[in-house]
């Protein structure tokens, strides 16, 4: 994925002029459409554990990501400038993609790697301080902002941009879109799925499609994890015997080499599966990849349903409003639309 | 007497055993509501091929039941105590729900006992045992076993252990107790290994079970996609093929490697019961000659039981050796055969995913941009 977005960002024919002094995207670039990882390297570069006070003034442990951002056109200049950089949290970037998701609606937004570790094998820690994890995180963190800043949409957004350059101050800019009044209620949400007269024959295959891939890869996830628990099993009973080896070559003479070298064996194979499982869990993450996409694909879908629902309702509103004028218009009064209708009847039959 | 000599070398290089299965119903009931009882007796057919003279016919053929094999050690443990006779197999297995007459725990006895046989064959003083030439020649055992010292004899030897125990021995021979120390520890660890592996064949089982599942979610993926279902049908298929290669491997731990281990952890305990035997003999003798002191007994008795301790420490000095020798061959061979197996299993399994991993993995690479693309082209 990371290698796919790097193809992308050769350094192309740039305007000298895309930044301006404030800092505000020029139109000539949007005008483009070229997009913002053409523009600018991005990187997530480190992982550093911080205290502070929360919310509820209570001292806690978390971890903050480096972003540096360097533009392009300095790069292929042969200069090599120290990159801008700052810090964010892993709830910043949650913001940054909360926004994103309310903005743009009808794109299926990147998803972030996972807020807690799901899908913990036994011995997995499902601590978000473990450096393995933060890890997988930081790279995870890295391809969500490679693939918004690929995107032709989303790569311009200005809150975008300044989550990359303006370390104090985004979270308020970001609120003060007032986004979050424009959030949908999961409750109409779902009665709109079943209420919609005429769904969208591809958006109805498209739900169908992501509810399909969202529970294959939790099914495969899940799979996986019984099968490193019990592979873990198998290397660590092992272990057992690299002991045994050793206690036994130590009463025998002639072969007393060769089970000593045989324990020692067994000792190293049996660590050695922290390692493989480790690497593993970058597999998993991939598959992990696909289950949040399917989240998201089925987010837009939902707002769709949404739209379309308050679509044929406004419409159904429009008409009955239309006919309630053309009643007045005419002086003719009826006490509802339905006897309206039983009344021409018995017009029909004269 | 030098041709008898010689005849007895030749008779331990020209023993031929061969062993297979038999099957005799010894009753059939059938009781007031018509069900039908069937007591089967399991017996092993025996072929003796053999070119010593000492025997008339060159080729003889048994049929022996476990019971039989039960005499037989005992009459080589009577008459030479302090050799080492390889072990019989199990009476019972009390581990799992073991059928008596499942067909794994048949041929599992079976190999047992045609090993045994072999190794007393091989054996330089055992082979020539009169007891053991008429189990093999014999057709009918029971009246040979009407013969010999019975239960009363081993009630007696019990008796004398336990005496033993509490007597304790006058003269204790440093060999002797380092062998014993050895026995011992062997022991343990023996029965640790054997413990270890079957904990392993068990965990690997589990793991090949999950390999089956987890596959099988690949394919139902495979299902519902266009692009991918090759490549996920290949995982799956990679995966499918590793579970039956650990299937494999598993079942030549089975085959090889735990009735090697369990073979040694009764052989211990028969290690355990020759030490035994021998500190009776001592014992005895000591018993005997502190009772020559108080006149009890003659000169002649005591020097009796003196030469007995020396060919029974004699014996076991020399079988001591050669039991090293044997075990260190047998453990060695399973224990590298379990080796280059295991070699062979990662190879092939490691094979199988490299060859694979290329086609398979690189579609994942499909950029999930095609989701927003197309929802754009709805036009919304």
């Amino acid at each position: 994925m990371a290698e796919d977005s790097k193809e992308d960002s050769v350094a192309s024919n740039v305007d000298s002029d895309q930044q301006t002094p404030d800092g505000s995207l020029n139109n000539s670039v949007l005008a483009d459409g070229s997009c913002l990882l053409r523009r600018m390297e991005i990187c997530v570069a480190e992982a550093e554990k911080r205290s502070g006070k929360n919310a509820v003034s209570m001292q806690e442990t978390f971890t903050v990501y480096l972003v540096e951002t360097r533009p392009i056109d300095a790069t292929a200049e042969g200069r090599s400038p120290p990159p801008d950089s700052l810090w964010r949290r892993y709830s910043e970037f949650e913001l940054l993609r909360n926004y994103l998701i309310i903005a743009y609606p009808y794109i299926v937004v990147p998803p972030l790697p996972e807020k807690r570790a799901e899908f913990v094998w036994h011995k997995l820690s499902a601590d978000n301080m473990d450096p393995d994890f933060v890890e997988r995180r930081r790279i995870g963190l890295e391809n969500f902002l490679f693939r918004v800043a690929s995107h032709p949409v989303l790569s311009n957004d200005e809150i975008l941009y300044h989550f990359l350059t303006k370390e104090h101050g985004w979270k308020e800019m970001v609120y003060e879109t007032g986004f979050q009044a424009k959030a949908d209620s999961r409750l109409r949400a779902l009665s709109a799925t079943f209420r919609v007269r005429s769904p969208h024959k591809r958006l109805v295959e498209m739900k169908h499609y992501s509810d399909g891939l969202q529970s294959h890869t939790a099914q495969l996830l899940r799979a996986r994890t019984r099968v490193a628990d019990r592979l873990y099993a198998v290397y660590k009973v092992h272990g057992n015997y690299g002991r045994v080896f050793s206690e036994w070559s130590a009463i025998e003479k002639e072969m007393g080499d060769g089970l000593q070298s045989a324990g020692h064996h067994m000792d190293a194979y049996a660590t050695s599966i922290d390692d493989i499982l480790e690497e593993e869990e970058h597999y998993a993450d991939q598959l992990k990849e696909y289950l949040f996409y399917a989240e998201a694909l089925r987010a837009v879908c939902r707002k769709h349903e949404l739209s379309q629902f308050e679509l044929e309702m406004a419409s159904l509103d429009l008409i009955s409003k239309k006919q309630q004028r053309e009643e007045l218009a005419t002086g003719v009064c009826h006490t509802n639309i339905n006897l309206k209708q039983y009344a021409m009847l018995p017009k029909a039959c004269k | 007497i030098l041709l008898h000599t010689a005849c007895k070398l030749q008779s331990r290089l020209n023993y031929s055993i061969r062993c297979s299965r038999d099957l005799k119903v010894n009753n059939l009931n059938v009781d007031n509501e018509g069900e039908v009882t069937v007591y089967m007796k399991f017996s092993f057919r025996f072929l003796l091929q053999t070119t010593c003279s000492e025997f008339d016919s060159s080729q003889y053929e048994v049929r022996r039941r476990y019971q039989d094999f039960l005499w037989l050690k005992s009459r080589l443990e009577d008459n030479y105590p302090t050799l080492i006779v390889h072990p019989l197999p199990e009476k019972f297995v009390m581990k799992g729900m073991v059928d008596r007459f499942n067909d794994d725990f048949i041929e599992t006895r079976r190999k047992a006992l045609h090993r045994f046989l072999n190794r007393i064959s091989e054996h330089p003083i055992l082979s020539n045992s009169h007891y053991f030439k008429v189990f093999l020649t014999e057709e009918e055992l029971a009246p040979h076993r009407k013969q010999g010292p019975g239960f009363l004899s081993r009630m007696g030897e019990t008796m004398r252990t336990m005496a033993n125990s509490v007597r304790g021995l006058r003269s204790k021979l440093e060999e002797f107790d380092v062998m014993q120390e050895y026995v011992e520890d062997f022991s343990n660890k023996i029965c640790s290994v054997d413990k270890v592996t079957q904990r392993i064949i068990k965990e690997q089982r589990e793991y090949m079970d999950e390999l089956k599942h987890y596959s099988s979610t690949y394919f139902q993926w495979a299902e519902s996609e266009k692009e991918l279902a090759e490549p996920l049908k290949g995982i799956g298929s990679c995966v499918e093929r590793c579970s039956k290669e650990t299937q494999e491997q598993v079942q030549h731990l089975s085959e090889v490697l735990v009735p090697a281990l369990h073979e040694y952890v009764l052989c211990a305990d028969t290690l355990k019961a020759v030490m035994r035997r021998r500190n009776n003999i001592q014992a005895e003798f000591e018993a005997k000659n502190e009772a020559l002191a108080s006149r009890k007994t003659d000169q002649e008795m005591v020097d009796d039981l003196a030469d007995r301790v020396e060919q029974a420490n004699n014996a076991l000095r020399g079988d001591w050796s050669r039991w090293r020798t044997s075990m260190r061959a047998d453990l060695k061979s399973a224990l590298i055969s379990s080796a280059v197996k295991n070699v062979d299993y990662y190879e092939k399994v490691s094979s199988k995913l490299k060859g694979d991993s290329f086609t398979v993995l690189s579609p994942f690479h499909i950029s999930p941009f095609s989701f927003s693309s197309e929802l754009q082209n709805l036009g919304l």
